[in-house]
């Protein structure tokens, strides 16, 4: 891949337009209100926008187009099965705790629904975990500039991390949020030439299907119920319950770093309609990533010709192979603004956790606002420096994707368990919580170390992920049940706005049927229901 | 916010249009036989880039106007 001088200003326009952002809002960052959750005035569509772009890092772009050239039409249950139940959920029955609690970070309803020491765990395991993800992006983006353009390591994990360091703590989230928006129009963009060129290439759909090296990689479900039939060796049980349940609820529905952009909506409909706002994008996102990694197989069985032997590097080689000096510019600008935008929602929801969560609650509480604004900004630039240790961290991994559901699977999954018991049963004990949350990530651990040394087996790393969230869920679960039958209840009038059956439900009768959740919802998943069937 | 982020999407796709419309138009056309199937990609997809960031700057411009005393 060569690029010429037109490429290279394309970037730099880039980079000049993301710092300018940041400027733009330096100003308006007052309270710890702004720089955290923007004031809680951002519009729904584009808090949706972020919703979704916030996860569009490293993993999801490169990632599911490696995977799908790997795995096949497979990879369409990170979309059309996990994402949309559980984007769907938070967005109807989720979002209006959370928005309705007035709470600051998912860390913070913990301490409202339990206790101070649920809401510390899950504090510290949420930023522990940001720390390790941020490093992905960084990571991946260094070495995939070193590997097509010869670009030193350093200098690129350098430049970005230091553009990604100025914009935040210049314009807090944000910062973050406009430009995840702006990341979501470059993407789109970006990769859609490289659909619409590979599909010609190959002759269209037909031609696709009839090109690729195996008849089930043109199905999403038809191989699905015994897992020896499919490449990555898991079964329905294991897809359904452990992706599509466990896994992508986990993920959607309690990590901070997605659910802090619908706690910057302006008002209760906006940070409702965020996720399924999102959700829409997200549904058509397989033909911008899953169809380029098909042609990709298609066009180089063997993945020596053009992928160099390697599936990671499936999109770069699809780039290479279709894009002209000029569009070139255009695909590569889109691919590293996915790694900083990736970067960039880690950053700014570890800033916030660590800032309220530990350093208010627990270090130096009762200082005025000004002081906790400060502190968001010296997080900023810490979480960005650890970032850049922590890919050295991933470097020991031979697949990001892998160390990424890992962690998922840690952390994510077992809160899941406590969400969804305190926030559905109101009968679910104060103390449970720390109690269930703990023994699920102790779960996670005991399998992981089971399973890292062998004594329990599974077809594949991804076959592992899914049942160690499985495991740390239904652990979590379970002890939090057990703890509950043997401690008080909490009074009820605490729990107004906290539990399903205690709170008003929002009204919508207000407002037009295509602003309603429910209604929303429905047709999201109707017309999910209806991809699935096409590729079957 | 203040900042309408229509105003800096519709900038920065303006130009990005106008620099692959005219690269399009000057670039030797071997370099479209060679990469993208004979298309001039670049000159569609920058009339397509150019379109969508007027047609954001068009909203931000109303947008703003509206809000105006």
């Amino acid at each position: 891949m060569h690029p010429h001088f037109v490429d290279y200003a394309i970037i730099a326009i880039y980079f000049v337009f993301v710092l300018g952002i940041g400027f733009a809002l330096r100003g308006r960052m007052k309270t710890s209100e702004d720089f955290f959750l923007s004031g809680r005035s951002i519009p729904g569509w584009i808090t949706g926008l972020a919703f979704m772009s916030a996860n569009l890092g490293a993993l999801e772009v490169m990632g599911h187009c490696a995977n799908a050239a790997k795995y096949g039409m497979f990879v369409n249950h990170f979309y059309w099965l996990a994402a949309m139940l559980a984007m769907c959920f938070v967005g109807v029955y989720m979002m209006p705790f959370y928005y309705g609690s007035k709470v600051r970070s998912v860390p913070e309803f913990l301490r409202k629904r339990y206790d101070e020491k649920t809401r510390t765990l899950n504090a510290l395991s949420f930023a522990a975990m940001t720390l390790l993800v941020s490093g992905v992006d960084l990571y991946a983006m260094a070495i995939l500039f070193q590997r097509l353009l010869n670009w030193p390591f350093w200098a690129s994990v350098v430049a970005s991390a230091l553009v990604v360091a100025i914009y935040i703590y210049l314009g807090g989230l944000t910062s973050s949020i406009y430009n995840e928006v702006l990341q979501f129009f470059l993407i789109v963009f970006g990769f859609l030439p490289l659909a619409i060129l590979g599909l010609k290439a190959v002759g269209g759909f037909a031609g696709l299907k009839a090109s690729l090296p195996n008849p089930g990689y043109a199905h999403t479900w038809a191989n699905i119920w015994h897992a020896s039939d499919n490449p990555m060796g898991i079964n329905w049980f294991g897809t359904i319950f452990g992706l599509g349940f466990v896994l992508s609820f986990g993920y959607w529905c309690t990590d901070f770093l997605v659910i802090q952009r619908g706690l910057a909506a302006k008002d209760m409909p906006a940070a409702q309609r965020t996720p399924l706002i999102a959700a829409v994008p997200k549904m058509f996102f397989p033909l911008l990533v899953v169809l380029p990694g098909l042609v990709a197989i298609a066009l180089d069985p063997t993945t020596k010709l053009m992928m160099g032997g390697r599936y990671d590097n499936a999109l770069p080689a699809m780039l290479g192979r279709f894009y002209p000096s000029g569009l070139l510019g255009i695909g590569l600008t889109a691919l590293m603004a996915s790694f900083m935008s990736g970067m960039a929602g880690n950053v700014t929801a570890f800033n916030t956790v660590w800032t309220f969560d530990i350093y208010q609650t627990h270090i130096n509480p009762g200082k005025d606002d000004h002081h906790y604004l400060t502190m968001g900004r010296m997080a900023t630039v810490f979480a960005v420096v650890v970032g850049i240790g922590t890919a050295f961290i991933v470097l020991r991994f031979n697949n990001l994707m892998d160390y990424l559901q890992l962690l998922f699977a840690f952390f994510n999954a077992p809160l899941f368990g406590t969400f969804l018991l305190g926030m559905f049963w109101k009968r679910t004990s104060a103390h449970s919580g720390f109690w269930g949350l703990l023994c699920g990530i102790l779960a996670a651990a005991a399998h992981y170390s089971l399973y890292h040394f062998h004594y329990i087996h599974y077809p594949s790393d991804m076959a592992a992920n899914f049942y160690q969230a499985i495991w740390a869920f239904v652990v979590c679960f379970c002890v939090t049940v057990v703890v509950t039958f043997f401690t008080e209840p909490r009074k009820e009038e605490e729990l107004v706005g906290l539990v399903y059956s205690l709170t008003p439900k929002p009204k919508t009768s207000h407002l037009p049927w295509y602003e309603r959740p429910g209604i929303l919802a429905i047709g999201i998943l109707a017309l999910c229901t209806v991809l699935n069937i096409i590729f079957w | 916010m203040g900042l309408d982020i229509r105003l800096p999407i519709g900038i920065i796709f303006s130009i990005y249009g106008v620099v692959l419309l005219i690269y399009g138009a000057v670039a030797d056309p071997s370099i479209f036989q060679e990469k993208s199937l004979g298309v001039n990609i670049d000159l569609w997809w920058g009339l397509a880039m150019l379109v969508f960031g007027v047609f954001m700057g068009a909203l931000a411009f109303r947008a703003s106007r509206r809000s105006e005393p």
